[in-house]
Parts: C-alpha cells; structure tokens; sequence
C-alpha cells in the first residue's frame, strides 16, 4: 500500500475502495457479485472455521467462480453459540454451526443454483422457523454495534477495508482540522465513560493529562482483559486493530503524547497476532511515525505483553508491570494523568473506550449520546454467558433492561429451566435477581442494585447453581489474584474465602454469616486498590439477595441447589425401587443396605456421598438434595 | 529449585535476544516471556543468567516470576491440558471436567505425571465462552467437553 501524504489523498482513497462496503451494507440489492465472511475470531476458529474458510475457496474455484465470489475471514459476529457462523452478501444470509463439510453444498446450492441452504439456516426457537436474514433474528434486533461497528463487516488483515468503511479518517480529520482541546472538548461531549470498570470520564482524562505539562506523555491502552467470561475486548483487538491503532492515535494527539502502549495478554495469541499486522499495515501506510499525513504529529505504539495478573487490569499496576516490575497497585493521587508511566502524564483507557472513539469523532458528539441515559450515553458490549441460550457479544445501547437482554437477545435460559440471578462485574460486582430484570442499566443503575458495569461479564445462573458456591468461586479467585500488597486484601479476603467454604461444608452458624457481612465491609472500605475494594461485592450482593439460601446451608445444613457435595444426601425412593442390588453393589463403602427385591436403605452416616448409587440405579429410584 | 542440565544453545539463544533489545531496563517481563517459550520454563539457571546479563538483581527476577500466574519455574510435560475455569465454564460443570481429568491421569492440577506425559493446568477464560466448558490440549481447543468425552481425550495424546 502507498504512503498516504495527506488528509485528502486519504479521502480520496476512502472514495475509491468505498465500494466493498457497498455490497456489504446492502446498498447494492442485485448483484451477480457475492461475497462470504467467515468469522475469524477465537470462539469460531476453535471449531474449524479456518479449514471452512479454505474449503469454501476451493469450492470456489473448482467451480470457476472466482471472479464472481469472494470468500475472507471477519471479526466476531458475537453469535457465539452458534459458530462458526457464515455470513453471505448481498442477501444477508447467515449460516450457523456451519463445518468444513457444508463447504461444497453452500456453494453448490447457494451460489450456483440461487437455493439457500435450508438446514443452516438459524431457527428462531421461539418462533421455531428459519429466519432468512440477519436482521431479522431476534438476537441482533435489539442490538445497537458502535464499538463492534467493523467486527463481522471488514477483514481485519487488510487496512484497505478499514479505511473502506471511513478507517483513519477521524484522526485525519483531528491532525488537520481540529485542535487538540476541540478533539477533547467533543470527547466529554458525547458523554464517553471507561469502559473497563470505572466508568470514569473519558474527555475529562483526557483533560487532566493535556494539562500536566511536560514533554514526554503516553497513551496506554488496557487489553489485559481479566475478568474471566468476558471477551469483547479480545474480540475487537482480533476483529478491528485499526480502530484502536486510530483512537490511541487521537488520544495522543489531543494530549500532547507521542508514544502509545498496547498492554494485551500473553494468552490472546490470535489478538496479538492481528494487531501486530495492524501496526505493521499503519506504519508501511505512514499512518503511524513521524509527520503522519503531512502533518506536525508523530505518532507510534508499542505492544506489552501481560503475564496474568488480574490485578493489572488497575491502571497504576499495569503501569509497573509495563515498567517491567510486578504489577503491585500504588496509591492514587498522584494520578496516572499526573504522573504515570516513568513518571510521565499517561493517559490508560480500556480497548472498548478507544473503539468508540474513532466513530464519535466521525460522526460526532450529538450522533453518540443520543442514545443512552441521562448519566450513560452511548452502548456498551456485554458478553452473555453461562445458562443462556445465545451465548456470545452482544452490544446494546445503555438504559436497555436485563429482561430485554437475557430473554429477548439471550433467548431465555437454557434448557427451559428457571432463571435465579445474573451476574455482571465479573468479580468486582454482584448477583441481581429477577426482581431487579426490569431496572434501565447504567453505570449508577447497576451500583444501586449492588453490582456494577464492570468490564461488561454478564453470567446467567439458573436453578442448580449454588449461589455460596458462586460467590465462593469469586473468592477463590481475588484470593490468588490478590497481590499481597495490603492486608484487607491479602489477609480478609483469605478469610472471606475460608468462611464461604466452612458454610458450602456444613460447618458454620447464623453469627457467621454476621461476621462475614462485616468483614466484606471493613474489606470494602480499607483495601488499597479496586480489586480489594470490590473484591466482597459477590459475597455482599448474595447475602442481600438469597439470605434464604444462606440459611439453608447453615441452620439445616442443606444445599438447595444439590451443589454442595458435602451437603449432598442421597435418598432411596421406597416406591420406586425394585431391590436390583444395582447401588448396593457400586457403593465403595457399604452404606447402603436390602435384600434382592426388597427397596433399599443408604445409611447416612457411612455415606460418603460419591454419587456412585445414583449413577447405577435403573429406575431413578435414588434423590439427592 | 534443582540444578538441572540446560540446553547451551537455548542460552546462546536467548543471549542474541537480550542483545538486540535497545532498552534493557524495562524489559525484563519481555525477557522472561522469551526465556519460557525457549526453556518452556524458567529454571533458577535461566533466571540468574538474565538477571546478569539485563543487570537486575536475581531477587528482583524471582519477584517477577512468581508474581505472575503465566511464569513458571516447574517443568511441563508433553501435552498441557488446560481447563478453563472462567466463569463461564465453571457455571456450566468445568469442576467435574478437572476431577476427571485428575482420577484419570492420578495426579493434581499443577502437576505432571511420572512418565512426563501429561501436565493439568486451569486458566482463566480462552474467551470462547460460547464453547464452555472448553479445555485446551496444547494449542487444540475442545469445545463443550463432557466428562465422558475425557478418555477419549487423553487416549489421543497418549501415543
């Protein structure tokens, strides 16, 4: 690709190559042109979607089709659930589950002889009919993609589609026209929060470090995604690299820096992999390095890897760790916006703050925050998971409801079994229940309700989750996350974590749960950093909301949810059982008793409650609970 | 940790790295990502040699790496089984999928076995959550694993 000199040659070129968008926006209906996106990201090339890919392009050309049809890779389309999904333009047609083998009859049938291919097409299970187009699947109905603009749209190995779709020209459009305080002037306007967590201003950070004066600024961009069962940022570094590359680039120059960090863990290869094509891409184009289109401002970026360490995802430890040390939370003030990186002004945002960005500065202020709440404009991308029939990233505009999401977008819970809670923060926030499901989410709403945003995780419990053993499971996790620094970390959630697992073990009283409470609050109120503040949320918000629950684990010691192993009893249903021996045979330490036909009896105290009986029994004639 | 015998070109190796980097103050964490892809691990040997050749003092080093959960000082063994235990996976069961993989194969998570076969890990999230629970043979990713599936698995990586 050439050098692009100037802000007008990069319009120019926008002109020239903005016709691959054209079909895939659906301004070209009739066409003899098709084109197939292949979803690229993690959760679909784990089922094959590269050999799909190199399958389809056979098939293509063993057909001589090739001049005709054109088959590349995308960015996620967010339908995890369902991957790895084919996408066909102009039709929009969307093809889930799709395997190597579906190859030759997509092509065969779709793009030869004009038939869509009925079996791949997705089936709307409330409706139970096939939809023929994206649009109008319920799953992207309520969806509003500002952040995901590009991923499922472009091929993000290729710059020349960013800039198709308006790529590089809102920092063309900064570097030449605007001034740095008018670029952050029109950030604080459009009412961009960080996406990462805090929710934090983004303008208004912007703000404070263009203020510090000094010479040498950073911009640094969080990918260190931690919170485990959230994925967006990883799927926009791997479907979009350039929108960061570009709003890192915005950043820099509305605050005077020169120098951007991209912070990513080890563990997202595939996400390095295509932002590191990226920045190769940018540089070759003279979009990154010195006097970029023509212009005063010099711009280049580095990548850092992180080595998990939950921890780094605050913005004072993942500057130690950039600095090569352990990544140990300090005090704030001093700010990073004040003194950050090697003591330099350092502005951090979250990769999905950066991806908007790009597209409040093209299409401006007043176009982002007319959507959203009063306190939170814009959208933001939660990824759905856990007992919920459309897993995967969906991105809806702020003050949309959790009832719209799980069961209009989620498509209800799994297995038609019954929704207990939903947890959001990751494990910084907490359980909400089906009262709060009509409650408009924000930032605030959210903190009300005792959870928070968090980095956008949204896990949907149902009935056979223990809601002790989930808020232990959090535990467990700040605890070996937790870098030892301050004792309410170190030492209170240790012990947090110690009573959560005498209550799933039958061990604790009704005081404890007294204790335990108070404990989470001194934690939240004397812990150093984020992490060890939050760190309690889990455990205060399910004590809030299924105090019953706890009850049962400690007055009669029983799990409701059949979770708890050492709660667990086994039972014998007299009616039901036909004396086969079956379990008497398979039980490891002889508790159960009964003669050949005659219904049997486990004896409570020898049971060790391995599980054994139940696996073995014919007639389902054993209970636990 | 115990001495053990390193391979002399792996260190000549990771000396032509080290070279090449311009700002050493800053790189260890880079230095040590690349001293485990070499060694697979960072054994006391390989820590002292970087600390003298970055000029950073070896506790410092072992700061560093015990302080991050991707670092190890362990060996692996052949085939690193992964099991996600993000929280994903861990509402739909990747607990009875670590247990099984721990009965079959009579070791722990974070241990290899004797003939130097098979190593259990767990991480946090591959980020293919739509997929869970996963689990992770090397670089294989496994997708909506049952606990009967778990045979199957190891038998494959057995030969």
């Amino acid at each position: 690709m050439n050098r692009i000199e100037d802000y007008k040659s990069l319009l120019e070129m926008q002109k020239e190559l903005v016709h691959v968008m054209d079909i895939r926006k659906a301004k070209i209906g009739d066409t003899e042109y098709k084109e197939l996106l292949i979803c690229g990201g993690t959760g679909c090339m784990s089922s094959q979607s590269k050999k799909l890919l190199e399958n389809l392009t056979n098939e293509i050309e063993k057909n001589g089709l090739s001049d005709k049809v054109r088959a590349s890779i995308t960015g996620c389309f967010g339908f995890c659930e369902k991957g790895p999904i084919v996408k066909v333009f102009p039709e929009d047609v969307f093809y889930v589950n799709v395997k190597p083998e579906d190859a030759a009859e997509i092509v065969k049938s779709h793009l030869m002889d004009g038939y869509r291919v009925e079996r791949l097409l997705y089936e709307e299970p409330t409706l139970k009919k096939k939809v023929n187009t994206q649009h109008e699947m319920e799953f992207y109905k309520k969806q509003e993609r500002i952040a995901l603009r590009n991923c499922g749209l472009i091929n993000p190995e290729l710059i020349e589609e960013y800039i198709a779709n308006r790529g590089y020209e809102a920092i063309g459009k900064c570097i030449t026209e605007m001034k740095p305080e008018k670029v952050i002037h029109e950030v604080k306007l459009s009412g961009l929060r960080g996406r990462g967590g805090g929710g934090f201003p983004t303008g208004l950070k912007w703000e404070y470090a263009s203020k510090n004066k000094s010479d040498v600024k950073y911009i640094v961009c969080n990918a260190d995604e931690g919170d485990p069962g959230a994925f967006m940022d990883r799927s926009i570094l791997e479907g979009d690299p350039h929108s960061i590359i570009e709003a890192m680039m915005i950043a820099g120059y509305s605050i005077g820096a020169q120098k951007g960090f991209v912070y990513i863990r080890a563990e997202y290869p595939l996400a390095i992999k295509r932002l590191k094509t990226a920045l190769k891409q940018a540089m070759e184009a003279g979009l990154l390095g010195d006097n970029i289109m023509g212009t005063n401002f010099c711009f280049d970026i580095e990548i850092k890897y992180g080595a998990g360490a939950f921890v780094c995802g605050e913005e004072t430890a993942l500057i130690h760790s950039i600095e090569g040390g352990r990544g140990e939370p300090t005090t704030k003030p001093p700010f990073p916006a004040e003194s950050g990186l090697w003591g330099k002004p350092t502005v951090v945002n979250n990769v999905e703050t950066l991806a908007n960005v790009p597209a409040i500065l093209t299409n401006g202020a007043s176009w982002f925050n007319k959507r959203g709440s009063d306190t939170s404009k814009g959208t933001k991308v939660f990824a759905l998971a856990g007992k919920i029939n459309n897993v995967g990233l969906v991105e809806v505009p702020m003050g949309i409801t959790l009832r719209e999401i799980i069961y209009d977008i989620g498509g209800g819970i799994k297995d038609g079994k019954g929704f207990k809670a939903v947890q959001t923060g990751g494990p910084s926030g907490g359980c909400i229940t089906s009262e709060n499901l009509d409650v408009k989410i924000d930032y605030e709403s959210l903190y009300g309700i005792g959870s928070m945003m968090g980095s956008g995780g949204m896990i949907v419990i149902d009935d056979d989750n223990c809601i002790v053993d989930i808020a232990k499971f959090y535990l467990q996790f700040t605890v070996e996350e937790s870098c030892g620094k301050c004792t309410p970390c170190r030492v209170g959630n240790k012990r947090l974590y110690e009573m959560l697992t005498a209550i799933t073990e039958g061990k604790s009283t009704v005081e404890d749960l007294e204790t335990m409470r108070k404990l989470a609050e001194t934690i939240k109120l004397t812990a150093l950093c984020g992490l060890g503040q939050t760190a309690p949320n889990p455990v205060l918000s399910t004590l809030n909301y299924f105090y019953d629950e706890y009850l049962a684990h400690v007055e009669q010691k029983i799990c409701p949810a059949g979770v708890c192993q050492a709660l667990l009893r086994y039972f014998i249903t007299p009616e039901k059982c036909i004396g086969c021996t079956r379990c008497s045979k398979a039980c490891p330490v002889n508790a159960i008793s009964g003669k050949v036909k005659e219904v049997h009896v486990i004896d409570q105290d020898i049971c060790i409650k391995c599980g054994a009986c139940f696996d073995v029994c014919p007639v389902s004639a054993i209970t636990k609970g | 940790m115990q001495a053990v015998e390193l391979n002399q070109e792996l260190f000549d190796e990771l000396e032509r790295y080290i070279d090449s980097i311009e700002t050493k103050e800053t790189a260890l964490i880079e230095v040590l990502h690349q001293a485990q892809n070499l060694f697979g691990y960072l054994p006391m040997e390989v820590q002292l040699f970087i600390g003298e050749k970055l000029n950073v003092p070896a506790s410092k080093i072992y700061g560093v790496v015990s302080f991050y959960s991707y670092f190890t000082t362990k060996p692996k063994g052949k085939n690193v089984i992964n099991v996600c235990t993000g929280t994903a996976c861990f509402v739909r069961n990747a607990e009875s999928i670590v247990k099984e993989f721990e009965k079959r194969l009579s070791i722990k998570t974070g241990e290899t076995t004797s003939n130097g076969m098979f190593t259990i890990d767990c991480l946090r999230c591959v980020g293919a959550c739509g997929l869970a629970p996963v689990v992770m043979v090397n670089d294989e990713v496994y997708g909506k694993v049952k606990v009967e599936d778990i045979p199957k698995i190891i038998a494959k990586y057995s030969e």
